[in-house]
């Protein structure tokens, strides 16, 4: 294989790896922001998601009860966070901030014991038993957590548009007072979408520690959990976006890696920086000042 | 409005204040009690998670105080420890004041501190002092640029602040890599890739034979000089009324913009001295011990301050001396270092939940008002 060949493969194995977790995260934090709230501590549930998944992984020796696990201390989290944001005057913001904080530091609390043993891992689909390339083969190992995802981005697609539930979310995140005038419930949506929104950061985090890279410890995130908030901006808060936007930083957190596997080690530490950047030129790019997005939910602190 | 209007709208007597001559008191009251109950409610949490992990929490308080503050040799490491923070608490507390949160102070320290280093590079043979002035110059400027970039894109692009900051964190700290391990490497520094150290005369020794360093005495003149601006200066009357109502700030006519990017510019200035001061009096080079995350429990202190100048000092003094007791809980509990994370956690979460709180304690509230 040439040397471009090796490259666009490994960006193509990097890609569906490293978009996964941002794909969850992305997901999550659409939820949340569609019912009018922000929520930084996905990045809590995230590395939460992690710890708690290998670790019931590794106990169990059923991967797939880890990632429920890592749903359900995400989700825990994330109830907390909507629960404390109900109080009058919290700012939801800061609090995202704090909810990071504790959700890390219990993870890396917890997580002390699990950084030496090896747990189970989830099996891979191998989508490339038609190639005879064994770096095709191996880039083409999927994780089924990748379709779950995508399936995951269509399905609340098709709740925020085809169902009284997504309506309802909808509502609450455009006007608390039409939300109030139609008697609905803003407090227990609210909490419930977050819950939910950070069950699906814990599952992002489980992909972490269960498939790819596929241990614990506590540099396995580097901000995912944050960088989704830049993502929905940019995916304008439709998960069906969130699919693609999840992809390309997948592809631009690919390309340091896939460039060392040819040789190219300089500015290692800058092509790590790709997403970031991608992240601050596309905010750049898409965001206008003076008026609001295509989308945006106008309860959503940072839009006012 | 000019400046002569504004002052005057400053010192207004506001109605409650005629009927009630304690309301400052009350005021005043309510913004200690209030932080304060927060801070027994998470301690007594943490006990409570303590004692579900059958350790004592009697014994982990006295660790901490003994570990932070019982020997002159402890509290020397806690003022050493509080003293960068005093600096960055100030990059989230100064924009906090237009109702920015920034959240990338990390960014500007390692900035600063870079910029420091680099800026002694050309002039290898200059006096001691000039080098210090410059360095110090650089290091503002570094920080300053850096959040001052975050000011620039949430004022001309309408970009959130937090995101953007954070955004910049992670790619300061890749140039911040990039370098230290490449053109700026010192060759023989070969386990930790460092720069080359500044020269020996710019290094700024301790304060009287003790270990403290003059951050220490830095840290508190601006934390004086930042509360002064804030609640003294029209200027910071101006950036207080945009933090409390922008449109109305807007309407009154006040440079919002350029007090927002001013903000962020004195924030970052303060982080990136931070990082100058670490590299200039502790590390004499420029490596991975900068990345030590005084950034980020800035933010933790500024908050616990309620972006309040002069409440930093002593927060930032609590919060270096968990840090310097962190050690010794390890040793003598068997407790993994993140349980100063979790502790951290849980007062960060009290505190922003006691926001709640204000107005809704009648006796804090003018006497009008209570009728």
């Amino acid at each position: 294989m040439s040397a471009i060949e090796t490259i666009l493969v490994a960006m193509l194995a990097g890609c569906l790896r490293v978009s996964t977790p941002f794909l969850f995260v992305s997901l999550g934090e659409c939820l949340t922001e569609k019912s009018g709230r922000i929520n930084l501590g996905n990045e809590g549930a995230l590395v939460l998601g992690a710890m708690v998944a290998y670790a019931v992984s590794y106990q169990t020796g059923n991967p797939w009860l880890g990632v429920l696990g890592g749903a359900a201390a995400g989700g825990a989290l994330g109830l907390l966070h909507g629960g404390l944001c109900t109080l009058a005057r919290v700012n939801d913001v800061a609090m995202g901030i704090a909810i990071m904080l504790a959700g890390t530091g219990m993870a890396f609390f917890f997580g002390k014991p699990y950084v030496q043993p090896s747990a189970p891992q989830l099996p891979s689909i191998p989508l490339g038993f038609w190639s005879d390339v064994p770096r095709i083969r191996s880039a083409l190992n999927v994780s089924p957590l990748f379709f779950l995802g995508i399936a995951a981005a269509f399905g609340l697609y098709y709740i925020f548009r085809g169902t009284r539930m997504g309506l309802r979310i909808r509502i609450v995140g455009d006007s608390a007072d039409a939300a109030r005038a139609l008697g609905l419930p803003i407090e227990r949506i609210r909490l419930f979408a977050t819950g939910a929104g950070s069950a699906l950061a814990g599952i992002g985090g489980a992909f972490l520690s269960l498939s790819y890279p596929g241990s614990w410890n506590e540099g396995l995130s580097s901000g995912q959990g944050l960088m989704a908030v830049a993502l929905v901006v940019f995916a304008r808060w439709n998960p069906l976006a969130c699919i693609g936007a999840a992809l390309l930083f997948g592809a631009a957190g690919a390309l340091g890696p896939s460039l060392q596997t040819v040789g190219i080690t300089w500015g290692y530490y800058l092509f790590y920086a790709a997403p970031y950047v991608a992240t601050l030129v596309m905010l750049i790019v898409t965001v206008a000042p003076g008026r609001a997005l295509a989308g945006m939910p106008g309860e959503l602190s940072i839009g006012r | 409005m000019t400046a002569i209007e504004l002052q005057q709208a400053a010192s207004l007597p506001a109605p409650a204040r005629d009927a009630d001559r304690f309301y400052p008191l009350r005021r005043a009251a309510e913004a200690v009690v209030f932080p304060l109950a927060a801070l027994v409610i998470a301690l007594a949490l943490f006990s409570v998670f303590l004692l579900a992990l059958g350790k004592s929490p009697g014994t982990f308080f006295w660790l901490v105080w003994r570990g932070a503050f019982a020997s002159a040799f402890s509290l020397q490491n806690t003022l050493q420890r509080a003293a960068p923070l005093l600096l960055t608490s100030l990059c989230v507390a100064i924009p906090a004041q237009l109702g920015l949160v920034i959240i990338g102070g990390e960014g500007a320290v390692l900035m600063g501190g870079l910029a420091a280093v680099v800026a002694t590079y050309p002039l290898q043979t200059a006096p001691g002092w000039l080098l210090d002035g410059l360095m110090a110059i650089a290091g503002c400027a570094g920080g300053g640029a850096w959040i001052g970039l975050t000011g620039l894109l949430r004022t001309k692009r309408g970009i959130n602040e937090t995101i953007v900051s954070l955004v910049l964190y992670y790619i300061a700290l890749a140039v911040f890599n990039h370098l230290v391990e490449g053109v700026l490497r010192d060759p023989a520094s070969l386990n930790k890739p460092s720069t080359y150290a500044i020269p020996p005369q710019a290094h700024i020794p301790s304060l009287f034979g003790t270990e403290l360093h003059p951050g220490l005495p830095v840290g508190i003149l601006a934390c004086i000089a930042a509360w002064v601006l804030i609640t003294r200066t029209t200027t910071g009357f101006a950036a207080r009324m945009t933090g409390g109502n922008m449109r109305a700030a807007q309407l009154q006519g006040l440079p919002v913009q350029r007090l927002m990017i001013g903000a962020c510019v004195l924030g970052g200035a303060c982080a990136g001295l931070a990082g100058m001061i670490e590299i200039a009096a502790v590390q004499d080079r420029a490596n991975s011990s900068l990345a030590a995350g005084y950034g980020f429990t800035g933010i933790l202190i500024a908050f616990l301050a309620r972006h309040n100048s002069l409440a930093i000092m002593p927060m930032a003094v609590l919060l270096g001396g968990v840090g310097a007791a962190g050690g010794l809980l390890q040793r003598r509990l068997d407790l993994p270092d993140a349980s100063v994370l979790v502790l951290q956690g849980l007062i960060f979460v009290c505190i922003l939940a006691s926001d709640t709180m204000y107005g809704r304690i009648g006796w804090f509230q003018p006497a009008r008002g209570r009728a």
